[in-house]
């Protein structure tokens, strides 16, 4: 791998989650793949080369978790209690790195992570193999619909690079695998600290013979790479563009007088110029006339691109419709069923007032809590409570209908926040699964 | 026209992320107000305000907080920016706070951390509820932790423990009254990449980020400016140089870097290649303490 910086107009973006603890080395698999990506700058490893000796690394080593754990209680307590976000690029690609925590109180923020991820990298101890710790971020992610897992066994240097020994280990996590019901996860024996198969395949892994993280890294397709031509269009307008309030700069107030078009982000799938779309709520089907942006017109345009759309007809589009392929538009609900993620103390009870926020609406929702997920035997049980980091299933009636996409098979359009209607905080993040498994 | 079904590439995505984001805060809070210094993060905000909202006008005004001791060419830049967008600009002036008494300048002359109050004061007397600033996560590593939209209490303070989760593309604005919200549109821009799109979007900048020659003199390994907020020591020699500066703050904490990049794509060969972070490199205010950027934040900093 080489580094040649270039800059950032032509390549294409990876936004990958890390997640684990520091026992398992996640900092510094973190530090290890930004230092061999070089995007460590000089006076940042100068600081924490400094901070290092205080804390007595020896030698000129010097400890990774100072780079990414960046607040006052995480340094303190040497644990990540938030994400952070990394920045590098290589020759083919610029990636955001979310780094999440590991700790269960936590787990909020490796679903804040994960929500924008493209793939995760979870982090494993060779000598540990999986943990309940594990069992729960891959069942996580797993729930998530993460396109690609990625599940680095990390300290293959303290197994000696032992063939035999990496093969139970890989064994064990392939089951949980299969159990969780995780699909084919890429699994990739690294040390972090001696730097095997972060950036480089490793002359101690002969017997390795799939690529090292960061070329793996940096040839997995996008989600928007790899759906945008599958998916049906949809967006989720935004508001509505009407210059009454004056003009940008230097335009003609004449040509744009009767202007209008609804503004948005392509959430899945790509629009043509003349493509037929249905709307929601006013159950029209009308024809996308325009595609525009401040650049100028487009023929089309694909996920997730921000545009603004005029259509042929005079309809009642305002933010919180939603535009989608003709006869594509999942039928509105009124009730939901979901699978959530409860973040806070208080968590998630039968009875629950809350606000659901899908796309660009809010409505209101009345809580029935259903079944809990027991993480430890992945089974489902009954419950009417979930507490704080648990996963389970509720059905969440709602004041007005929603067309929201299935998440199992259309991802992103098929999550919401489920938001605390006296706090306004986001109490647990929902995922719409109309279906049993 | 683009290609059709060429892939996006980092900027295109990072553009309609930043884009999304402004017309979200635009369309569900009463009142936004732009941050803007003249500096080239908030012009890149505003350039991506002006095309979200392309044809119309952007619907919000712009807010500084002008420390007294800014760079003449900077406030030019600012003025005239504003009035080409055609849109109001409110300043707070911390001077106003120190000639009345109400702030005391500090020991060392730098005015930085006392652009907090007449920051919060301001936002409280214009009534805005959602701030939009030119913040990235890549700056420095409290800003690398902090959300795209950042709820602050009614002391204007950040909560870094206890931050609401952030997920998919749905942001969260909800507040109570006193409180607001800090919005981060460019947050997963890099320096490399703001400067990649500053070139790309053709957009114009304060003259100081390019290379001109200036009265400069040396000290803690940065070059300043000599002025009427920065004179030298007696044991300072004061030189003739080429330089730039890679941040734009007060004259009296902003330093500037030798360089002979004097157009645009200089200046991205220069930053594709640096070694330095640019807060490192040229600002005294974060040279303070590892926690220097998570402090001022706590008390309601931008």
């Amino acid at each position: 791998m080489t580094t040649t910086p270039v800059t950032t107009t032509t390549k294409t973006l990876l936004r990958f989650a890390t997640a684990g603890s520091v026992d398992d080395g996640k900092s510094t698999l973190v530090g290890r793949l930004l230092h061999d990506a070089k995007a460590i700058l000089a006076d940042q490893l100068e600081a924490v080369t400094a901070t290092s000796r205080e804390r007595g690394f020896l030698g000129g080593e010097f400890d990774f978790a100072l780079l990414t754990d960046g607040l006052r209680a995480e340094r303190e307590q040497g644990i990540t209690i938030d994400v952070a976000y990394r920045y590098f690029a290589t020759d083919r690609r610029s990636f955001i790195l979310a780094d999440c925590p590991g700790h269960v109180q936590y787990t909020r923020n490796m679903v804040t992570g994960a929500t924008t991820a493209d793939a995760v990298v979870v982090l494993i101890d060779a000598r540990t193999g999986a943990t309940e710790q594990t069992r729960r971020h891959l069942t996580v992610v797993q729930r998530l619909g993460i396109e690609h897992v990625i599940i680095a066994i990390n300290k293959i240097d303290l197994l000696g690079y032992d063939r035999a020994e990496l093969e139970r280990v890989e064994a064990e996590v392939e089951a949980l695998a299969v159990e969780i019901g995780l699909e084919a996860p890429h699994l990739i024996p690294v040390s972090a600290l001696a730097g095997d198969n972060v950036a480089e395949t490793s002359a101690n892994t002969p017997w390795y013979s799939g690529p090292a993280l960061l070329e793996l890294l940096e040839t997995l397709p996008s989600k928007e790479e790899n759906t945008a031509d599958l998916e049906p269009f949809r967006l989720d307008v935004q508001s509505v563009l009407r210059p009454q309030g004056g003009l940008a700069p230097g335009l003609d107030p004449e040509e744009y007088r009767d202007y209008r078009a609804v503004t948005g982000q392509v959430t899945s799938g790509r629009v043509h110029l003349g493509d037929e779309i249905d709307v929601h709520p006013a159950g029209i089907r009308t024809t996308v006339v325009g595609i525009d942006t401040a650049d100028g017109p487009l023929e089309s345009a694909g996920a997730p691109l921000s545009v603004a759309l005029r259509l042929a007809d005079d309809i009642d589009t305002a933010r919180g419709s939603v535009l989608a392929a003709a006869g594509t538009l999942p039928q509105p609900r009124k009730e939901l069923r979901a699978e959530v993620f409860p973040f806070t103390a208080e968590g998630l009870r039968t009875g629950d007032r809350v606000l659901v926020k899908a796309g660009t609406t809010t409505v209101k929702g009345i809580v029935t809590v259903e079944s809990r997920r027991n993480l430890a035997t992945s089974q489902i049980e009954d419950a009417e409570v979930l507490a704080g980091n648990d996963i389970g299933v509720a059905r969440v009636k709602l004041a007005s209908a929603l067309p929201l996409a299935d998440f199992r098979e259309h991802g992103r359009s098929g999550g919401f926040l489920i938001i605390d209607r006296q706090s306004g905080g986001t109490v647990a993040a929902g995922i719409h699964a109309p279906e049993e498994e | 026209m683009s290609i059709d079904h060429a892939p996006l590439s980092t900027l295109d995505v990072l553009e309609s992320e930043a884009i999304h984001i402004i017309r979200e805060v635009a369309a569900e809070f009463e009142k936004p107000v732009l941050l803007f210094s003249g500096g080239k993060d908030s012009v890149t905000v505003l350039h991506l305000a002006a095309k979200a909202f392309w044809p119309a006008k952007i619907p919000f005004g712009l807010l500084h907080v002008d420390t007294g001791h800014n760079f003449p060419e900077i406030l030019k830049f600012r003025d005239e920016t504003a009035e080409h967008y055609g849109l109001e600009l409110s300043v707070a002036k911390v001077q106003d706070y120190i000639d009345d008494g109400r702030l005391r300048e500090r020991p060392d002359g730098t005015r930085n951390t006392l652009q907090t109050q007449p920051l919060l004061d301001a936002i409280a007397a214009g009534g805005y509820d959602a701030v939009f600033g030119g913040a990235r996560r890549d700056e420095d590593k409290a800003r690398a932790k902090e959300r795209i939209l950042s709820l602050r209490d009614e002391f204007g303070g950040w909560d870094p423990s206890n931050q609401r989760p952030e997920l998919w593309n749905i942001y969260n604005g909800r507040h109570v009254s006193g409180e607001h919200v800090r919005v981060f549109p460019i947050s997963n821009f890099t320096e490399l990449d703001v400067w990649s799109y500053i070139a790309r979007e053709n957009i114009a900048l304060p003259e100081l980020y390019y290379a001109h020659e200036r009265e400069v003199f040396n000290r803690d390994g940065m070059w300043w400016a000599t002025g009427e907020f920065s004179t030298p020591r007696e044991d300072e020699n004061v030189i003739r140089r080429t330089v730039r500066y890679r941040t734009v703050g007060d004259m009296s904490c902003t330093g500037a870097v030798e360089s002979d990049a004097s157009d645009i794509d200089s200046v991205l060969a220069e930053v594709a290649v640096t070694t330095v972070t640019e807060r490192g490199a040229t600002r005294a205010d974060d040279r303070i303490s590892a926690a220097a950027m998570e402090d001022r934040k706590k008390d309601g900093y931008f």
